[in-house]
């Protein structure tokens, strides 16, 4: 495996502290049983799969609770064995938010039962079979974008360089970094399987420089597969370089247009961790049962990586790491950048769940007092979007959407860098997620009105049509009764004529 | 005196005679003022604003004949946007006009619903559906809430209800 | 050619209407809110005023001085300022009616806008000749809307700004207009005219 640095800088983005520290210094911790799994029907961008198990009935380890039935979809499995207390409606994290959503509740028995070894399918020859496979096990993005990665693999444009993102850029995250560390062999072959899948001529494995240990390992691994094809770039530690646009665009020098998906112009993305959750499907039958999941920040007795049982409540897995230490100020699920706080810790971990911090007081930015604009101009200079989140902000706070499209607010990524960087504290990225929800409404009420306008167009239309019908009508039939005037005179005398000789002819036989 | 009289008056009449001549060379161009403004209201043709439609309401407004207050669905977003492109004061919203909203959707109760078919020719959007003698239905994702089903039902059956609910 | 340059970079810049002379105050304040009005004005005054330096050099040296009237210099000047604006009016009516509404007032008050009448006041007196009276006219047209575009400008970044409440609207579009022709006396100097 070729080894290489990139001669591009990436566009804005910040040098961050780290903070991954702590949650690196052990290996990841394996082997955890939780009590209970809540498995949401959702955890992926798409249509939900649905339930295939009842209420009371025993689950082993590795068997489906829901099916996917579309394509943009990927099964749940039970990833403990256990019976199922019931299949409702529950708090669950997604990408950007909490949602309520259906999920198919878990009591674990604690035997941690699999399936009969030979139940799982073989990995089939078919390409087409293949990628059901792939959706059947359940895998999606594991980075945190949740897409199926069945989906992802399809035909579909060409596919030019698949990389294979083990950035991370975001401070605390630091599940991929372990994973890496520990099972580069699985994760390169997880890539190789992919490449083949996707008949991608190049495979880029992109690692930022801040791990060494991680790179030294994919060398290692990459040089053992003795694969041609693949290369390992080390790229700047400068967050977000991770995100699939900037990595593209940093990897190859081609900007992904923002109406278009990177994989529209020939650049699949996938996550390390999906890469290696597709060598455990292909090369040992095991579906997606687990995550590495990073539990960090100062509120966390033990800060480690945990190989985590997707559906255990994360009140559970805190317990796992020691529980709660101290003054904790707020729970974040995702980075401490990207991610949200949750309202409490009830709720489980998903697919897409990488990072979760307990942040103490001391961690948490304190004063939120907003000052004015002083256009210094820092934002978009940090901007990784080439954004000017400054004229966003204004036009965002003047509701005027010609001129949030000007400027590009759907292109926004939402990293956070404004945010981080603005001398006035100005909570930039949660004016801009608000403008996109309000943005996105406004666009539908756009559409609505002017189909309404053809609607009422058309109504107008066959109005006056009826109208017209109507005096048509008339007209001609008063042209009929003018035209016909003396026929109508002859008949009317005929009729005179015909009963006045019915009238004789009686007075006659009388 | 008598001079600058003549030059005076002699170089308005040149003027004035400039000025016709070009008013009628110059050829009209098409107003589309009318449209631009109509594609500022909210167009669920609700004709709480006086006029029948958001069409001739834009034009009277293009025309300098009405105010920039008066459609309620739209709300002071509108009035805002209006007065911004027309150059004009922003005002208050008239909101004696009615209550139409793009919030809410018309809802028939079937229980109550006589088959009268008023209804349905009235819907400006063509939202009802329904023939004589049969109960008839909504289309919510059609209707606009503009309520002019309402003053034409005589059970008086139906209500508006919030839109996705 | 040069010299003619120079007439133009000196009505422009040098001796800018609006900052130096001090003079068409009022739609330089009245439409600088929004850009889009701003350059719509510039373009209706710049029309105004280069056709109104033509004609009234016309005026004055074919009709005026042959006859020997010149005190009505003002009065047949307003008549020529006030026929332009009249044609100007025409034809953004008929050619552009969305700006005709959105300048609105503004068109007819151009006919009273001190600027033009200084420009052709002061062509008659400098006894330039007709292409320098046009380029005259030209250059103050420019440097009008040059100087308007750039108010307008700052006035909508200022409504985003922390103004505090005194010196919200008018009075901060006023600071910065002094502001400009403090900057805009660095010209002095440059060409001498």
């Amino acid at each position: 495996m070729l080894e290489y640095t990139p001669d591009r800088r990436p566009t804005g983005g910040l040098r961050l502290p780290a903070h991954k520290e702590a949650s690196t210094a052990q290996p990841i911790a394996r082997g955890f049983v939780p009590r209970t799994l809540v498995l949401a029907l959702q955890q992926h961008q798409g249509p939900p799969t649905t339930p295939v198990v009842r209420r009371g009935e025993r689950v082993l380890r590795g068997q489906v609770v829901a099916r996917a039935r579309a394509l943009r979809s990927a099964a749940v499995h039970a990833s403990t064995s256990g019976h199922v207390r019931a299949i409702e409606d529950r708090l669950v994290p997604s990408v950007h938010a909490v949602h309520r959503t259906r999920c198919i509740v878990i009591d674990a028995d604690g035997e941690d039962e699999p399936l009969p070894p030979g139940a799982g399918s073989a990995w089939p020859e078919d390409p087409e079979k293949q990628l059901k496979s792939i959706r059947d096990g359940g895998i999606v993005g594991l980075g945190g974008g949740v897409f199926p990665t069945a989906e992802k693999l399809g035909p579909q444009t060409p596919c030019k360089v698949l990389i294979i993102n083990g950035v991370e850029c975001e401070p605390y995250i630091s599940c991929d970094d372990m994973l890496m560390r520990e099972a580069a062999a699985e994760i390169v072959d997880g890539a190789l399987i992919m490449r083949e899948l996707l008949a991608a001529p190049e495979c880029i494995v992109a690692v930022e420089r801040d791990k060494p240990q991680a790179i030294e390992a994919l060398l290692e691994a990459g040089r053992a597969s003795g694969d041609a094809s693949l290369r390992l770039a080390d790229i700047p530690t400068i967050y977000p370089t991770g995100g699939e646009r900037q990595l593209v665009e940093m990897l190859t020098g081609e900007e992904v247009p923002s109406t278009h998906y990177p994989s529209e112009i020939g650049y699949i993305c996938q996550n390390v961790g999906t890469a290696f959750a597709v060598h455990r499907l292909v090369r040992a039958g095991e579906p997606l049962l687990s995550r590495v999941v990073t539990v960090a920040g100062d509120g966390i007795a033990r800060p480690q990586n945990v190989e985590t049982p997707i559906g255990t409540p994360i009140g559970e897995l805190i317990e796992f790491c020691g529980g709660y230490r101290g003054d904790v100020d707020r729970l974040i699920l995702g980075g401490s950048m990207m991610g949200y706080a949750l309202p409490n810790d009830e709720m489980p971990i998903t697919k897409g769940s990488n990072c979760l911090i307990a942040a103490a007081r001391t961690e948490v930015r304190q004063d939120f007092s907003e000052r004015f604009c002083i256009r210094c101009g820092n934002c978009g200079t940090a901007c990784p979007a080439r954004l000017l989140p400054q004229e966003l902000l204004r036009a965002a706070r003047d509701n005027d959407h010609a001129l949030l499209d000007e400027f590009g607010l759907t292109d926004c990524i939402e990293c956070g860098c404004c945010d981080v960087i603005c001398p006035s504290h100005i909570p930039l990225t949660e004016v801009f997620r608000n403008a996109k929800f309000a943005h996105a409404r406004y666009q539908r009420q756009e559409v609505f009105s002017a189909e309404t306008q053809q609607r009422f167009r058309r109504h107008e239309e066959r109005e006056r049509a009826d109208v017209q019908r109507g005096k048509d009508l008339q007209d001609q039939i008063r042209h009929e009764v003018e035209t016909d005037e003396p026929a109508r005179q002859q008949a009317i005398e005929a009729a005179i004529e015909r009963a006045r000789q019915r009238r004789s002819q009686d007075t006659d036989s009388e | 005196m008598l001079i600058g009289t003549v030059v005076l008056a002699g170089l308005a009449l040149g003027l004035c005679a400039v000025l016709v001549l070009t008013d009628r060379l110059l050829p009209a161009g098409r107003d589309r003022v009318a449209e631009q403004v109509e594609s500022l209201l909210p167009r669920i043709q609700c004709a709480q604003c006086g006029y029948p439609g958001c069409r001739p309401y834009a034009e009277a407004i293009a025309a300098g004949e009405a105010d920039i207050n008066r459609c309620p669905p739209g709300g002071e977003d509108t009035v805002r946007r209006l007065a911004e492109f027309l150059g004009r004061e922003v005002v208050a919203l008239d909101t004696t006009l009615g209550s139409a909203s793009m919030n809410r959707v018309a809802r028939i109760d079937e229980h109550n619903c006589i088959g009268c078919n008023r209804c349905v020719p009235v819907c400006p959007v063509d939202a009802v559906v329904g023939v004589q003698q049969t109960i008839h239905a909504v289309i919510a994702a059609h209707c606009t809430g503009c309520e002019i089903c309402l003053a034409h039902c005589p059970v008086d059956c139906i209500d508006l209800i919030p839109r996705d609910a | 050619m040069a010299e003619l340059m120079l007439v133009i970079i000196g009505a422009a810049l040098v001796n800018n209407f609006v900052l130096v002379q001090f003079l068409g105050l009022c739609p330089f304040i009245g439409a600088s809110r929004r850009l889009e009005g701003a350059l719509g004005m510039a373009l209706a005054t710049g029309l105004v005023l280069t056709t109104a330096s033509g004609i009234s050099y016309l005026v004055d040296r074919l009709l005026l001085i042959p006859f020997d009237v010149e005190y009505l210099r003002l009065l047949a000047f307003i008549l020529v300022i006030g026929a332009a604006v009249q044609l100007t009016e025409q034809m953004t009516r008929k050619l552009s009616p969305l700006l005709h509404r959105v300048l609105g007032l503004y068109i007819p008050l151009i006919a009273s806008n001190c600027a033009v009448l200084g420009v052709a006041l002061l062509n008659s007196t400098a006894n330039r000749s007709l292409i320098a009276a046009l380029f005259y006219g030209a250059g103050a047209a420019i440097g009008f809307g040059l100087v308007l575009a750039l108010l307008a400008g700052l006035r909508e970044r200022a409504e985003f700004a922390d103004v505090p409440k005194p010196f919200q609207g008018h009075a901060i579009a006023f600071i910065t207009a002094g502001i400009m022709s403090l900057a805009f006396l660095g010209f002095t100097g440059f060409v001498r005219l």
